[in-house]
């Protein structure tokens, strides 16, 4: 048995070690429950000055706890002791000290302390300059608590999408009954509760609901809602995110409590719920004292100390002093006193309490001082002493002498801090109650209600009244029910409380800024004197406070710091505490896995693939791919050994001297129909289609609104008020969203429609001079001369048994036919044309070369020689602008503008190094003088370059300043490697210029 | 002002801290200023402290409706650089590097400016192209920079995947070790304090609901304290700058959107530098705090909710997840939304306007953090001598009637 564990209470036995040391904890222990119960003090370090630091609280809001679990890839850094489940075989180590907790070097720098106020680092590190780095280089060596892994993460998550009438959030005694109330209307509930029990408080209560004892009650309650097929019970799941339109996010963790990694399935999944209605009955925190010292192991939470006695039988520690503000913390003496340690004395600050539960504890001889503070704590790792002394009735000043307690554990209470978090996160400001001492809510921005101890309700008939009318309330506004209660009243057996007394700041003999650090954010080392001196400093804002102390910036987000934090600064700024106001709390209510976040959309799921009909087909014939978008497209097919450049050679030569093939069914395809189809396709267009035939293709350009490219492509007429659209592959969903948009806000009285036909249709290109030949070998329903289907026209056909649309266009210069069948039939359409193609050595050839030869023929690719301020008239394509359309196209006036028709806009232009050998680097920047000094006079970039095997030199693209009244001009490239190519501006149509070939 | 040193630290060590002087006074406003600047962030309190500092112009107020920084200054994450790709915008940028590597002594304020580098990642061929582009044009203009292989970005950042196997394998990265980040409150806070010193007057909690103008030229701003008199006004009103404007009867070219951020909690040091990707759409640094800092893209509509959509920070994290699988297990501890004006070319606007007296620095889009210094100088410049500084020339409003578009949207780091 571990010293701290009370007898009665019994369980299987767990092993686990912390910090390497093996102990036993019993079934149902969280980490830090079992840690107490085997004595263990120092389970880590404080974030700036290394002070050793105990368990504190025993949930959500624990700021010291942070522990390291397990090793390797599955390890996890920085949970809270006190929300670990103890498991068999667990394995916890401290984040910080070195060489142990016990002992950590660092800890010197606590002797240090006061040459480290708030934004000491911004005071100093300055001077001399150059050294910033090397200073920064120490003060990041003490940064961070836990170590992230370093190997991908073995765990899976998902994702769940839900919708509900009704969700609760909490299943303490406000949100069990909620949920029953809103179940029996036959709503749709979901209960979710982060804790592994349903019962909130309830669970370390020895209070009786209706004659039964707290968790019995809970027993038959949970049991009577999973009972319900309307309702979903949630355990260990984190509202984590309360977004707009009532969307929250829950974080369920699945398998932490079995084993580091999931032994199957996923460790954990995200619910994104849409909720009719919510409500938030998510309890409230204990909030410490700020007292000298506050921080040393032994000092907790009053609640926390019952709770651990309570509900996982530990007693952690044996001569306790309570450290009250209000009688509520006095149930602590009591519970202490009952596992037969000695309650030392019970220290109220309020001078003259009078409450049932007072006399309750006076009667059982313990020591009560009223009127007094704790003013200090004694002890280095574990507290050995309490000093406490008379304070003034406002709790201001010490006014009486100091007494020393002998005891090692304190436990305090200053206090409930309704847990506002949900409600904030949805932008409701949350208003300071002084009754309550406490912010409450404020008032709803979305679907939502709180009930409870949230709302700052604490006697539990309260909770429970509340919790019923809100669960009735929010099944009837979700349309179930009329809003009656099932069970109206409780009875309860509790204390009346008599009025809590307001006191965040304990007094001590000397002033705050000389007293022992008073401890406010226990994580960052935020202390009292802190806060004084930001507002000394200047700093009233309680936003610039929180910055410059860091006070709630911790993984605790300051759950238990930041009310006494804000009541010290008003104090400090001579104004109430709702004047001064509060931070902002955000989401995540508590830290959220990445992973679950992310969930399944990683790894080769972060973006779909996509591939077309053929590309096994390509694999097998041991293609390269290129990422295009989100397709996959062959790049080149290398033959055994060869380079890039030497497949591109090969290819591109096929094409040019026999026949070639491509895949292009990556091309964005959009069919477009309706009665106004033509016109709006022709104010889409910088040129017209209204006179475009079926069966004739035409190549158009789209503008943004600022006269620049945005996509081009071909657009065939299919039938009367029936085209097809072809977009560059990446630009697809783009044109589609363009199209849309345009259509949906500003003429929606055109009746024209669009859909998506991508993946629906195959594209093999057949290319080169004996391109006939092989299409005529497999299709014999359609007239292939040149007279009867000429170049931009497309026919209906059977290609190999398959009904096909053949277009006769051509990005390569080269006559050319591209083959569309239904996709299922891709690859049978491929593999005829191959074996058709066969003798004449038919090379099926990737992207690579399809740059090459459109490059050799000066045609563009959006996105590569246009980057968004290019108009046609730059890329040498006046032609494609319909200047006399009837209608306005988009991006025709900007083509107007002073800056749009400016001389000497940057112009596309060929390069044609010296050296025929040398390929210029795509991306070189072109300037007149190579001999001038940096910054140069940049005139262009190169936006194309290829070593061309037809030509047997190298060519390039280039936008250049002028360029269109330069040819003939050199230019230089000049390189990171110190060279400088030098090469002659000249057509950008660099092969057959007449454009004859594809018009035979 | 007394000046901030180790020794000064020390001293006040002594007597407890109990002798610092205040970093700013809080005055009361005068009936009338020779400038007022309406926003207190950080391009507010530059624009100031150099109107104070570089011209001589210290009848000056800064009216803030909140608290100094707490806008988009308290929201960012903190990354600096200048690889901008056209020759306005890099030089513009480069400008306030130059002064950001000087700014703690320039302002004796720690800004803890952290020149630890930065990665622009290629994932496709296109994005490589775009890459070498953008560094052969920033070496020409004197902007430091290099194309980097995988094997160097693993070096440089020993978590991060360069699996050919990855979805979007990483083919290369452009690398900037001149950028990093700062410590973005001090930034405020050290301008502010200088300001301060110099004479402005800092007017926290008033807000400005009017601009009066007298003859199509500006006389004062209406404030929910009151009317204040002002031969020039300055907007600096990230977030808000179209509703600023429309107080003048002016209309922006702005869309103002939420963007939103996120930091992990804090773990041991295991990112040394800043790692950005366009095409898997997020980016990272690691504060000296140990917090993974992280932001991606604008929301998709229009806002001034400083909040976001929870699907934006999924994509985010995914992003990340898929450049550092190792941070899956780590955890999100507080996401936050700042409001950012975006311009049609994702470049700012700093510009007189048709009204007299009344100038406009607004549209950085989601990349104002990193100009400030620079922003606030060259808006100082063109405020104090009624014409645009010849590097805010370029961005006038002008253009958008012109048609000289400076098109940053592939340097601007974030899709807007």
């Amino acid at each position: 048995m571990s010293r701290n564990r009370l007898e009665s209470h019994t369980g299987a036995t767990l092993d686990f070690t912390f910090n390497g040391k093996a102990y036993q904890g019993i079934v149902g222990d969280t980490l830090a429950s079992a840690l107490l119960a085997n004595g263990v003090d120092v389970v880590g370090r404080s974030f700036k000055y290394a002070r050793p630091r105990g368990i504190f609280g025993h949930g959500a809001e624990e700021p010291n706890a942070i522990i390291q679990l397990g090793a390797g890839a599955a390890t996890i850094p920085n949970l809270k002791a006190t929300q670990v489940e103890l498991y068999q075989g667990l394995e916890a180590s401290s984040v910080n000290g070195w060489p142990s907790v016990d002992f950590d070097v660092m800890g010197i720098i606590g002797a240090f302390g006061r040459l480290m106020p708030p934004g000491f680092y911004y005071k100093t590190f300055m001077y001399p300059k150059k050294l910033w780095m090397t200073y920064e280089h120490f003060i990041r060596k003490a940064a961070g608590l836990g170590a992230t892994p370093v190997e991908a993460d073995p765990d899976s998550y998902d994702k769940l999408n839900q919708h509900c009438d009704v969700l609760v959030v909490g299943a303490g005694p406000a949100g069990l009954v909620a949920a029953r109330e809103a179940a029996r209307t036959g709503a749709r509930v979901i209960i979710a509760d982060e804790q592994s029990e349903f019962g909130g408080s309830l669970l370390a209560s020895k209070q009786t609901i209706d004659g039964r004892i707290a968790t019995d009650w809970i027993a038959s309650l949970v049991a009577e809602l999973a009972a319900y097929k309307n309702v979903q019970l949630l355990p260990r799941s984190t509202v984590f995110g309360y977004y707009d339109h009532n969307f929250l996010t829950i974080l369920e963790r699945r398998t932490d409590h079995l084993a580091l990694s999931a032994p199957s399935g996923t460790r954990q999944r995200i619910h994104r719920v849409r909720a009719a209605q919510v409500v938030l009955a998510t309890g409230a925190f204990e909030r410490p004292l700020v007292f000298a010292h506050n921080d040393i192991p032994g000092v907790m939470l009053a609640s926390s100390v019952s709770t651990y006695v309570n509900r996982y039988g530990v007693a952690p520690g044996n001569k306790l002093v309570v450290f009250t503000t209000n009688d509520n913390a006095y149930q602590t003496a009591l519970d202490w006193h009952q596992t037969g340690r000695q309650v030392v004395a019970v220290v109220d600050s309020r001078t003259n309490p009078s409450g049932e539960i007072v006399d309750a504890v006076k009667a059982l001889g313990i020591e009560v001082l009223v009127g007094h503070g704790l003013i200090e704590a004694r002890g280095k790792k574990r507290v050995k002493a309490a000093l406490v002394a008379p304070i003034n009735e406002s709790g201001t000043q010490v006014v009486g002498a100091v007494r020393y307690l002998d005891s090692d554990l304190i436990a305090c209470s200053g206090g409930w801090s309704p847990a506002i978090h949900l409600s904030s996160h949805t932008g409701a400001k949350p208003v300071w109650d002084p009754n309550i001492v406490g912010f409450r809510p404020g008032a709803s921005k979305q679907q939502e209600r709180s009930a409870g101890a949230c709302r700052g309700t604490f006697d539990l008939a309260g909770c429970l009244a509340e919790g019923a009318s809100a669960g009735a309330e929010a099944a009837k506004l979700s349309g179930r029910g009329d809003g009656g209660l099932q069970f109206p009243g409780f009875s309860v057996e509790e204390y009346s409380e008599q009025p809590q007394q307001a006191l965040f700041l304990v007094p001590h003999t000397q002033s705050t800024s000389r007293a022992p650090s008073q401890f406010v954010d226990f994580q960052l080392d935020v202390s009292a004197s802190g806060i004084e001196l930001a507002v000394r400093e200047g700093f009233e804002s309680v936003e610039h406070v929180k910055r410059y102390t860091a006070l709630g910036f911790g993984t605790d987000q300051g759950k238990l710091g930041n009310i006494n934090g804000m009541a010290i600064l008003a104090n400090a700024l001579d104004q109430s505490i709702a004047e001064t106001g509060t931070t902002i709390f955000r989401p995540s209510y508590t830290p959220t896995t990445f992973g679950a976040i992310a969930g399944r959309d990683v790894n080769h799921l972060f973006d779909p693939e996509r591939y077309t009909a053929m590309h096994r087909w390509h694999q097998q014939q041991g293609a390269e791919f290129e990422d295009v978008g989100q397709w996959k497209r062959p790049w080149y097919f290398p033959q055994s050994g060869e380079s890039l450049q030497k497949a591109v050679n090969r290819e591109g030569l096929a094409v040019r001297n026999s026949v070639g093939i491509l895949d292009a069914s990556t091309l964005g395809k959009i069919d477009i129909q309706g009665p106004d189809a033509a016109e709006f396709i022709t104010r889409m267009y910088t040129n017209s289609y209204l006179k475009l035939a079926p069966g004739k293709c035409r190549y158009g350009v789209m503008l943004k609104e600022d006269g620049m490219i945005f996509d081009d492509g071909v657009c065939a007429c299919l039938a009367d008020n029936h085209y097809l659209m072809f977009t560059t592959t990446g630009g697809a969903a783009g044109v589609l969203a363009w199209l849309e948009l345009w259509q949906q806000t500003e003429w929606p009285e055109l009746q024209v429609y669009f859909t998506s036909v991508t993946d629906h249709w195959t594209t093999a290109t057949v290319t080169g001079p004996n391109a006939r030949k092989v299409i005529a070998k497999v299709c014999n329903d359609i007239e292939l001369s040149n007279e009867a289907f000429g170049f931009m026209d497309w026919r209906d056909g059977t290609v190999a048994g398959v009904k096909a649309r053949i277009f006769r266009i051509s990005f390569t210069g080269e006559l050319s036919y591209e083959v569309n069948v239904p996709a299922h039939y891709g690859r049978h359409i491929w593999e005829a044309l191959i074996a058709a193609g066969e003798e004449f050595n038919i090379t099926p050839y990737g992207t690579e070369t399809m740059h090459v030869l459109r490059a050799e023929k000066g045609f563009i690719i959006v996105g590569q020689d246009t980057d968004g301020s290019m108009t046609p008239a730059d890329m040498n394509m006046d032609w494609v602008v319909g200047k006399n359309k009837a209608f306005s196209f988009i991006g025709k006036r900007s083509l107007q503008r002073s800056d749009t028709v400016r001389e000497n806009r940057k112009q596309l232009v060929g390069l044609k190094t010296l050296k025929g050998s040398d390929v210029l680097p795509e991306g070189a920047q072109v300037v007149f003088d190579a001999k001038q000094k940096i910054p140069m006079s940049m005139q262009g970039h190169v936006t194309s370059s290829y070593y061309s095997a037809s030509l047997g030199h190298s060519i390039a693209l280039a936008v250049v300043k002028g360029g269109h009244s330069r040819l003939g001009q050199v230019v230089y490239c000049p390189l990171a490697d110190g060279r400088s190519i030098a090469a002659e501006i000249v057509s950008s149509v660099f092969y057959d210029p007449k454009g004859e070939r594809q018009h035979v | 002002m007394k000046k901030y040193s180790a020794f000064s630290l020390l001293k006040n060590a002594l007597s407890y801290h109990e002798n610092w002087q205040k970093v700013w006074r809080s005055p009361t406003p005068k009936k009338e200023y020779d400038v007022i600047v309406v926003g207190g962030g950080g391009h507010g309190l530059a624009t100031a402290y150099y109107l104070a500092k570089v011209h001589g112009i210290t009848n000056i107020a800064v009216i803030e409706k909140g608290y100094l920084g707490g806008g988009n200054t308290a929201r960012n994450t903190t990354i600096i650089r200048s690889n901008y790709l056209w020759d306005e915008a890099a030089q513009l940028y480069d400008l306030s590097l130059k002064l950001w590597e000087g700014l703690s002594q320039e302002l004796n304020y720690n800004v803890m400016f952290s020149q630890r580098g930065v990665l622009n990642l290629g994932h496709n061929l296109q994005d490589m192209r775009d890459i070498e582009r953008r560094v052969n044009a920033n070496r020409l203009n004197g902007i430091d920079g290099e194309v980097v292989s995988p094997q160097r970005i693993k070096e440089i950042a020993p978590l991060i995947n360069i699996s050919r196997d990855s979805r979007y394998p990483i083919l290369g990265a452009s690398w900037q070790p001149r950028g990093g980040t700062a410590r973005h409150d001090a930034v405020a806070w050290g301008y502010a304090r200088g300001a301060d010193a110099l004479g402005v007057d800092l007017i926290q909690q008033t807000e400005v609901t009017g601009i009066r103008r007298k003859d199509g030229a500006v006389v004062g701003v209406e404030t929910s304290n009151g009317f204040i008199g002002a031969r020039k006004v300055a907007c600096v009103t990230a977030g808000n700058s179209g509703v600023v404007a429309a107080m003048a009867g002016l209309r922006l070219p702005v869309e103002s959107r939420p963007l939103q951020a996120l930091v992990s909690e804090p773990v041991k040091p295991c990112l040394d530098t800043v790692v950005m990707s366009n095409a898997v759409h997020g980016y990272i640094s690691q504060s000296d705090k140990g917090d993974l800092v992280i932001g991606a893209g604008v929301d998709s509509y229009n806002g001034y909710g400083q909040r976001g959509s929870f699907h934006v920070v999924e994509h985010t994290i995914q992003a990340i997840c898929e450049l550092f699988p190792a941070f899956s297990r780590v955890r999100m501890n507080r996401q936050w939304g700042g409001v950012v004006d975006t311009c049609p070319d994702a470049c700012p606007i700093i510009s007189k306007t048709s009204v007299q007296g009344l100038y406009f620095n607004c549209g950085w889009g989601t990349g104002g953090f990193k100009a400030t210094p620079g922003s606030g100088y060259v808006f100082a410049d063109t405020v104090a001598n009624d014409r645009p500084h010849p590097l805010a020339a370029a961005f006038n409003l002008d253009r958008f009637n012109s048609g000289a578009l400076i098109d940053e949207h592939g340097a601007a780091g974030v899709a807007h």
